[in-house]
């Protein structure tokens, strides 16, 4: 890769080359492993295993408008329109094997983690029965309480064992265990780099266009253990460092006010959601994207990396996801919140009405909800949208009002 | 006959009363209830303390508070739940123990609203390995102790060891109890044979068993007469409201076995003898099978019901979908390719606890009831030739 390049030109570039390089290897015989978002991408790097990330490709495939036609083929075998609209395009992909977005070379083995829903065992589980491919489960169990127990942590890492068993058999190698401390490393700075990029979101006015966010998430998600993510947001980091340098905001028109965006992203209607905020002059400069993908640990210790990957934010109880919500609202200076009624995230969408509460009574600011879905656009609607954020301006001019200067400040 | 009835009877009292049967508990034992939210809660635990286990599956109930608190997309069953413990329905209860094998269930342990203490649980959901059983131990462990200060006693392991006596026990005679009414759909219709399912949640199970025992002696000694109606299992989470089970009854459909997590599932696997109770309940976790909460990438599921249609004599499947159930509605389209190559009839309807009209389905219903009947004809036919 070329020194001289942009973050963003690192972004296409190293997206690009994963799906052809995953193409490759299936090519010459190699195994492709299908894996959850937040799943331990450590292990099968450590053993040279390619790995492909479904939700990565239906929010590419739903991004390019390519959703309904494939969501109707899984629909046409039995899928329900309420199942999530990742699965349901998966799945359909997984049948058909082509999609407007990159070629995603079917998997050798699955490698599951429900440490973001439950609706991926089921998932996979359909996915290892279509396609007659080995399932490796990781299971987190539930954060009810305000940490994992450390019953819960000997169950993860004896997983962690077993699953560095399975995968030595299906690739026929041995697990190296020094190797599996330097992609340790590598994933420790990705995601260290990832959240320092990601938190200059904090600078007024930030220097980041929230929807950007978005788009560099794939890397984060999809090459967390490759030097490619960690040299990327390197490198968005200066970039955005520079640019808080010069006082430059990279959202057009000003930033006038600062949101929280809760939830998935409206893949279909990602231009329509941004233009619609952005005509109102409001940042998405909050989410919990960001700490989403920090995760941290001590290198070389199983059970730390255990606590890690069962403490994402989805595997938290309820005043844990608050609390989050609370800091992020804090952190990066959001006068409001958009919550996302995403039909496709029971995770997500059944604690809103808790969350809603708490956190705008704890930061004594508004929000709106807004019905939708991360992919499938035939759950959404736009005047819906535009009139929700007119309604959140107007509630936060409001506020405003009867807090004189707040305005100057931003 | 006469003594079948009256029996009959005595369980769909006490499934359609559950508040009754809770509060003259108390009275008499000076004891509580503990609420225990589907599926798979170790009911043991509770039996153990001396309280009365009670199975909140919802009920029919109009959503008046509910929607405040729950999206609309949230399965019918904890809707209901929902909207009843905003109306205070469990108030009484001592505890209610939530496990959370789906992401509904999940939030549902965190949205609880009442005073009543929540016991929220994680089973293991990799039964692969032998760790899983030690993590659900002492998952069970935890239960235990939350319980005993919920209710202020202690709960000892002999306790839960009879306790898991007494549900073996019952789970042996509810199995009985399955075939026997496979037998004799003459004498047990479909809504009898869910109230005796039912009644089992808001009995303690020493005294289910004996008065299910009492009822499979009868119908062993009665005699078989053929049916002229159509068989069939029933598969997913619940099959209610009696509306829906009354169409089945007016179109002279059997139930004949059961794939349901408020019925049958419970009852398919013991609890393994052995020194450590909770050992043994966690063994009995990871030894389930053949359920849609319960991870597994072969799909026994199918495969179980398949069985069941060949052993029971069953003329088709009726699946029935909990409206919002992601983990049913996954199973859906690979069982349905499944049950089309082996031959087997299936019909999916939607179960909806809040449902206004039952017409839709009566309609299906009908309809799959005449095919099948067409097809036992033609297969007859056949044979005849």
């Amino acid at each position: 890769m070329d020194k001289s390049a942009t973050s963003r030109e690192m972004l296409d570039y190293y997206l690009k080359k994963s799906y052809a390089d995953a193409a490759a290897a299936k090519k010459s015989g190699k195994k492709i492993c299908w894996a959850t978002s937040i799943s331990p991408c450590e292990f099968c790097e450590t053993l040279g295993i390619h790995m492909l990330y479904p939700e990565n490709h239906a929010a590419a495939i739903a991004a390019r408008h390519g959703a309904e036609d494939m969501i109707q083929v899984a629909e046409r075998k039995g899928y329900c329109l309420d199942i999530c609209s990742y699965a349901r395009l998966n799945l359909a992909y997984a049948d058909i094997g082509r999609s407007v977005a990159e070629e995603m070379p079917l998997p050798d083995f699955l490698l599951v983690c429900n440490n973001i829903c439950e609706v991926v065992i089921k998932w996979f589980e359909n996915l290892s029965y279509e396609l007659k491919i080995p399932l490796i489960t990781l299971d987190m169990p539930y954060n009810y309480g305000p940490e994992p127990t450390e019953r819960g942590v000997d169950y993860i890492v004896a997983q962690f064992e077993d699953c560095v068993r399975q995968m030595e058999i299906i690739t026929g190698n041995t697990f190296d265990w020094q190797r599996f401390n330097e992609v340790m490393d590598i994933a420790l700075e990705s995601s260290f780099w990832w959240l320092k990029a990601m938190s200059l979101a904090s600078a007024n006015p930030s220097p980041l266009n929230g929807f950007d966010m978005f788009n560099y998430m794939a890397l984060i998600v999809c090459l967390r253990g490759k030097n490619g993510c960690r040299d990327t947001f390197r490198k968005l980091t200066e970039e955005l460092e520079e640019k808080i340098r010069l006082g430059y905001t990279a959202f057009p028109g000003g930033e006038k006010y600062r949101i929280m965006w809760e939830g998935i992203a409206c893949w279909p209607y990602l231009n329509f959601t941004f233009r619609t905020m952005r005509n109102s002059g409001m940042n998405l400069t909050g989410s919990t994207y960001p700490v989403a993908w920090a995760l941290e640990y001590d290198r070389g210790d199983l059970r730390s990396l255990a606590r890690a990957y069962a403490s994402t934010a989805n595997n938290s109880s309820l005043p844990g996801q608050i609390d989050l919500r609370v800091r992020v609202m804090r952190e990066y200076g959001c006068e409001g919140a958009t919550y996302h009624m995403n039909r496709s995230c029971k995770t997500m969408a059944f604690l809103h009405h808790e969350m809603q509460g708490a956190v705008s009574a704890a930061t004594n600011t508004p929000f709106i909800s807004f019905d939708g879905d991360q992919s499938d656009p035939r759950n959404f609607s736009g005047a819906q949208f535009e009139t929700r954020i007119q309604g959140l301006r107007e509630m936060i001019d409001q506020r405003r009002q009867a807090r004189p200067g707040r305005e100057g400040e931003l | 006959m006469s003594q079948i009835r009256e029996l009959l009877d005595c369980f769909k009292k006490v499934a359609t009363c559950p508040g009754k049967i809770v509060r003259e508990y108390r009275e008499k034992t000076g004891k509580g209830a503990v609420g225990c939210f589907p599926v798979y809660t170790p009911e043991e635990i509770p039996h153990a303390a001396g309280m009365l286990p009670v199975g909140m599956w919802g009920g029919e109930t109009t959503l008046r508070l509910a929607p405040s608190a729950l999206p609309s997309f949230a399965c019918s069953i904890m809707q209901s739940i929902t909207e009843l413990q905003l109306q205070g329905v469990y108030d009484s209860l001592v505890a209610v123990i939530v496990s959370s094998p789906c992401d509904t269930l999940k939030a549902m342990g965190q949205k609880w609203r009442r005073q009543v203490p929540c016991i929220q649980f994680a089973h293991s959901r990799n039964t692969k390995i032998d760790a899983a059983a030690d993590y659900t131990r002492r998952e069970y462990q935890s239960i235990r102790a939350r319980l005993e200060a919920a209710c202020a006693t202690t709960i000892s392991d002999e306790a839960i060891q009879t306790s898991v006596r007494i549900y073996n026990e019952h789970r042996q005679v509810m199995r009985e109890f399955s075939g026997l009414a496979a037998s004799h759909p003459d004498l047990v219709n479909p809504i009898d044979r869910h109230m005796v399912m039912k009644s089992a949640f808001f009995m303690r199970k020493e005294n289910h068993t004996v008065l299910v025992k009492a009822l499979n002696g009868l119908l062993a000694k009665a005699a078989k007469k053929p049916w002229e109606g159509v068989k069939i299992i029933v598969s997913g989470i619940m099959l209610e409201p009696v509306s829906v089970l009354e169409v089945f009854k007016q179109n002279q459909i059997a139930v004949v076995g059961d794939d349901l997590a408020q019925e049958s599932r419970q009852y398919r696997v013991d609890a393994p003898e052995g020194a450590d109770p909770l050992d043994s309940l966690a063994r009995q976790w990871l030894s389930m099978y053949g359920c849609s909460l319960i991870p597994d990438p072969e799909k026994s599921r199918f495969s179980l019901l398949r069985s069941l249609v060949e052993q029971r004599g069953a003329d088709g499947i009726v699946l029935c979908v909990m409206k919002f159930c992601e983990p049913e509605e996954f199973d859906y389209p690979p069982m349905k390719a499944y049950m089309e190559k082996n031959g087997i009839n299936l019909l999916q309807i939607e179960i909806d606890q809040q449902i206004q009209s039952v017409e839709q389905i009566r309609t299906r219903i009908q309809s799959f009831a005449e095919i099948l009947r067409a097809q036992r004809a033609r297969r007859a036919s056949i044979a005849q030739l």
